[in-house]
């Protein structure tokens, strides 16, 4: 009965999505605008999108930016979970960079950008390293923060069962401190995608972005579109990509984690 | 053999504290909330500093790391690791000790055995009740094998029938293994239960160490006598028995029947609330009832304390300030007492 309810209610969920495609259709065969390629109607956009799979021109620049996307994301996650862990764990280490990781966690990642054109130039190390930017700062700051708000008493516990430090670091203090790991990561993973087309656009040649402002040059709307619906659906399968992973190492014993 | 010292302790509240538990003891360290009794746990366990010294078989273990102590904790709050199974959470002390699998598998299926928790090994610990967390908590600091076990509160946030249940569960559990264990309470009955000695502890001074019919009977101090409720203490003259198990007690003023099946009680100790006070004769069999004069009242709060004289005995009663305004006492005026013997405790002769 119950999975029935959630089926009706995942139903429910498409009916807003159809009216709106809907909509755009109609207005899109109704040439309000002046010239149909300015607003094209949702079918032109799917047709293009079947064209330029086709033609293989859209999975190579998708595969550039997904290329892209996972070591930066990888690389920045696993430097800044293991910068919290250290930071969480040793009270000296995280006096000393505290500071510094606070200083640099406000700026936004797009504002590295000319900085980092200047020092690596316009290469592939460009969009990694800014991402690698974008997830490195929150991750060590939700990992800190998750280490640092497990409860003593599971110290302590492990502590009179014998447990050696390293087994209380790996054993007790990173599980317990996973979902605010899982915060940050979360957080980020749609973000890579956001950023990467950014600095796609303004500095390289390949990939989504590059891909969106070669439409613009051409006066392509119905290519630009395609892309921005991938991008989309991206940003949405690497959050919930994410969230499923959560689910897997967290999701059993934390009451904190519902899907 | 297992026993531990405290030396000179000082940490937080605790001052002073000077303590020796001894072999396969269960000693019941009982006071008020703050009084300062898990603190003295901590210390023993050594998951806090302090200013003092223990010893574990005489041996001095003020450096020696909590997990080497030989020391079993159960926590007040229990701490089981919320991300581990049942089974993971009992097997956790014996895997940092770096048991084989087989040792620690066979250990783990015994103690779930033995606490009857064998259906929830694969459950996490918010999916438990109250009670079966406590015995999880409990099998997991069993698991060791530790010879002094330290218990904070076991039986606190537990319904009273499971609370009941447990405590004697846990009484015949520790007497069976002969295992030294301390155990903290601010319940006075749960102390009384289980206890072979009690220490009574109040602002982190240790006021009274002895057993729980000495504390009753003889309380060292008004701190102390304040604690257990200012039981009034009988000296029984003469008893004779009524019926199978029934038996009339006499003092120099009072005669009692009180629910008893052995052959001669000494003393017998009547708490102020079991004592009730009436102006008017009250209906019933006249049996445990007195004609007594008011000697003394005092207001508190929420209760009023009356002393009353029958012969030369004073009774202290305490009654609800409810209670009391519905009847008019005063100073000098004859009443009727009753005694409603709720609890029960004695000294054999």
């Amino acid at each position: 009965m119950k999975k029935k309810t959630k089926h009706l209610e995942s139903a429910w969920g498409i009916v807003p999505v159809s009216i709106f495609l809907t909509i755009w259709e109609i207005v899109g065969r109704l040439n309000l605008f002046p010239g149909q390629f300015l607003f094209p109607p949702f079918s032109a956009v799917i047709k293009e999108f079947y064209h330029l799979t086709a033609n293989g021109v859209l999975g190579k620049n998708f595969l550039s930016s997904l290329t892209r996307v996972l070591i930066g994301l990888f690389s920045g996650s696993v430097a800044g979970i293991t910068a919290g862990v250290i930071m969480g764990w040793r009270d000296t280490v995280n006096k000393a960079l505290n500071p510094i990781i606070s200083m640099l966690y406000p700026v936004p990642a797009l504002g590295w950008l000319p900085l980092l054109m200047l020092w690596i130039g316009i290469n592939e190390m460009l969009p990694i390293t800014i991402i690698f930017i974008c997830s490195f700062f929150p991750v060590v700051y939700n990992t800190v923060t998750g280490i640092k708000n497990v409860d003593i008493k599971y110290i302590r516990a492990a502590e009179t069962l014998g447990a050696s430090q390293m087994r209380i670091l790996f054993r007790v203090i990173m599980p317990l401190a996973l979902p605010n790991v899982f915060t940050g990561l979360k957080l980020e993973a749609g973000m890579a995608w956001r950023v990467l087309v950014a600095a796609e656009m303004i500095a390289i040649p390949t990939g989504i972005g590059a891909l969106i402002m070669k439409a613009e040059s051409l006066v392509r709307v119905d290519i630009i579109l395609v892309c921005l619906i991938v991008l989309s659906v991206m940003c949405l399968v690497f959050e919930k990509a994410f969230s499923l992973i959560e689910r897997h190492f967290v999701g059993r014993w934390s009451n904190s984690v519902r899907y | 053999m297992s026993d531990i010292e405290l030396v000179n302790v000082n940490k937080y509240i605790c001052r002073d504290i000077n303590l020796k538990i001894e072999d396969k003891e269960l000693f019941v360290i009982v006071g008020t909330t703050g009084a300062g009794k898990t603190t003295m746990l901590n210390v023993m366990a050594g998951v806090t500093d302090y200013n003092g010294s223990v010893l574990i078989n005489g041996v001095n273990v003020d450096s020696i790391a909590p997990g080497k102590r030989g020391v079993g904790y159960l926590f007040q709050d229990l701490a089981l690791f919320p991300h581990l199974t049942v089974e993971s959470n009992i097997a956790f002390g014996l895997r940092a000790k770096g048991y084989e699998k087989t040792e620690i598998d066979k250990s783990v299926s015994s103690l779930m055995e033995m606490m009857r928790i064998g259906k929830l090994a694969r459950r996490y610990p918010h999916m438990l009740s109250g009670g079966e967390k406590k015995r999880v908590a409990l099998a997991r600091s069993l698991a060791p094998s530790p010879a002094i076990l330290l218990l904070d509160e076991p039986t606190s946030s537990l319904d009273h029938k499971t609370a009941k249940y447990l405590r004697s569960e846990l009484n015949s559990l520790l007497k069976n293994m002969g295992i030294t264990t301390v155990c903290v309470t601010h319940d006075l009955r749960e102390a009384e239960e289980i206890a072979d000695r009690i220490a009574l502890i109040s602002n982190g001074e240790i006021e009274q160490v002895s057993s729980p019919t000495e504390l009753f009977f003889s309380p060292f101090n008004r701190v102390v006598s304040e604690f257990i409720g200012m039981p009034n203490i009988i000296e029984c003259r003469e008893s004779r028995v009524l019926a199978s198990g029934l038996m009339e007690v006499m003092s120099d003023d009072l005669r009692i029947v009180l629910p008893y099946d052995g052959n001669n009680i000494r003393k017998i100790a009547i708490w102020p609330d079991d004592i009730y006070i009436s102006d008017v004769k009250p209906p019933g069999p006249a049996l445990n009832r007195f004609k007594g004069r008011v000697e003394e009242i005092a207001q508190y709060n929420s209760s009023v304390r009356v002393r009353v004289s029958i012969g030369k005995t004073i009774l202290l009663a305490e009654l609800p300030v409810t209670a009391f305004d519905e009847i008019s006492l005063e100073q000098g005026k004859q009443v009727h007492v009753v005694i409603k013997l709720r609890r029960l405790r004695y000294v054999e002769a």
